[in-house]
C-alpha cells in the first residue's frame, strides 16, 4: 500500500547540495544534472527525513491524492 | 531499505581541519585550497553535475558532522532572506569581488608597488598578525596570495560554523558561492525539458529522449 504522504521539492529554493540524497532510506531522491533534487514519488514513503535535513527548506511533505 | 554504506569519500571531512591547521604552520599550504576551488568547477563544466557538493565537499561533511552527529546545531530553519535568490547571487558577487580584490593585491605585491602583508584578514576587516607562518621561502606574491586565500577560507569556514550553530548543519551550502556557481553552470548545461518531472525520474526510462540520451 502506498504511503499517505510523499516529499515534494520546491525547485525555486533547491540548491542541489545533495543532503536529502544522503539521508533518504529508500533511495527515492536524486540530484538531477546538478540542478535540483527530484523525488521518485512511487518509492517515497513520506518519512520526512529529507525535509528535516534540507538546509534550504525546499522540501515539503504532501498528502497523496486519492488512489484509484 | 537502503543500507547506510560508508565510502572512502565519506571521510573527506578530515580535510577541513587539516587544511586549516596547516595554515598555522606554513601559510604556503593555503595554495592547496585551489583544489576546492577548481575541482567543483571542472566537475560542473565537464561533467554537468554537482557531484562535488553531493559527495566530495569536505566542508559540507565537516558541517554535517559538527551540526549533526556532534549536535552543535540549533536545527532551526534557515531564514527566508538567507535562502532567497537575491541573497545567494548577491553573496556570490560579493565573494568574487573580494576574490578579485585579493588577486589585485597579489599583483601589486608582485610588481613591487606594495609590501607583503604577513597577516590574515578575518571577515575582510579584522587583521590578525600571522608572521610566524612564513619564513621568506617563496616569492612575495606567492606568499601574499597564500595569506589572502587563507583569509578567505578561514572567513568562509567561520561563517559556515556560525550559520551551522544558528540554523541547520549545512545552512552554509544554501549560499556557498561555489555551490551557487556550479548550480548555475549545471542549469546552463542541463538538457531542455518542458517543465515538471520527466517520465524517467518517476517511472524509469520511458525512452522520451528528454534527458538527451538516445532511446536504448
Amino acid at each position: 500500500m502506498p504511503s499517505k504522504r510523499y516529499a515534494r521539492v520546491d525547485r525555486d529554493y533547491c540548491v542541489a547540495c545533495g543532503c536529502c540524497v544522503k539521508v533518504c532510506p529508500m533511495d527515492a531522491i536524486a540530484v538531477w544534472h546538478g540542478v535540483e533534487a527530484r523525488v521518485d514519488e512511487a518509492r517515497c514513503v513520506g518519512c520526512g527525513r529529507c525535509a528535516k535535513e534540507c538546509p534550504a527548506g525546499a522540501i515539503e511533505l504532501k498528502e497523496r491524492g486519492m488512489q484509484p | 531499505m537502503k543500507k547506510q554504506q560508508k565510502h572512502w569519500y565519506d571521510y573527506l571531512w578530515i580535510v577541513t581541519p587539516i587544511y586549516l591547521a596547516l595554515g598555522f604552520f606554513n601559510i604556503l599550504f593555503a595554495w592547496l585550497g585551489m583544489i576546492f576551488f577548481c575541482l567543483p568547477l571542472f566537475i560542473a563544466i565537464f561533467g554537468g553535475s554537482k557531484l562535488y557538493c553531493n559527495r566530495f565537499c569536505d566542508r559540507g561533511q565537516f558541517l554535517s558532522l559538527l551540526g549533526g552527529r556532534l549536535k552543535l546545531s540549533a536545527n532551526r530553519p534557515t531564514p527566508n532572506w538567507m535562502r532567497s535568490r537575491w541573497f545567494r547571487y548577491g553573496f556570490l558577487v560579493f565573494f568574487f569581488a573580494m576574490f578579485f580584490q585579493m588577486l589585485w593585491v597579489t599583483y601589486l605585491v608582485g610588481s613591487g608597488a606594495q609590501n607583503l602583508s604577513e597577516a590574515v584578514k578575518l571577515f575582510w576587516t579584522f587583521r590578525l598578525p600571522w608572521d610566524w607562518a612564513y619564513n621568506g621561502e617563496a616569492a612575495p606574491w606567492v606568499a601574499q596570495f597564500a595569506f589572502g586565500f587563507y583569509s578567505l577560507m578561514l572567513t568562509s569556514n567561520l561563517i559556515g560554523w556560525i550559520v551551522m550553530a544558528l540554523f541547520k548543519p549545512r545552512s552554509w551550502c544554501v549560499f556557498c558561492p561555489m555551490g551557487t556557481m556550479t548550480q548555475l553552470i549545471c542549469k546552463l548545461r542541463a538538457p531542455r525539458e518542458d517543465g515538471g518531472q520527466t517520465a524517467c525520474s518517476v517511472n524509469g526510462c520511458a525512452g522520451c529522449a528528454g534527458c538527451g540520451k538516445k532511446e536504448a
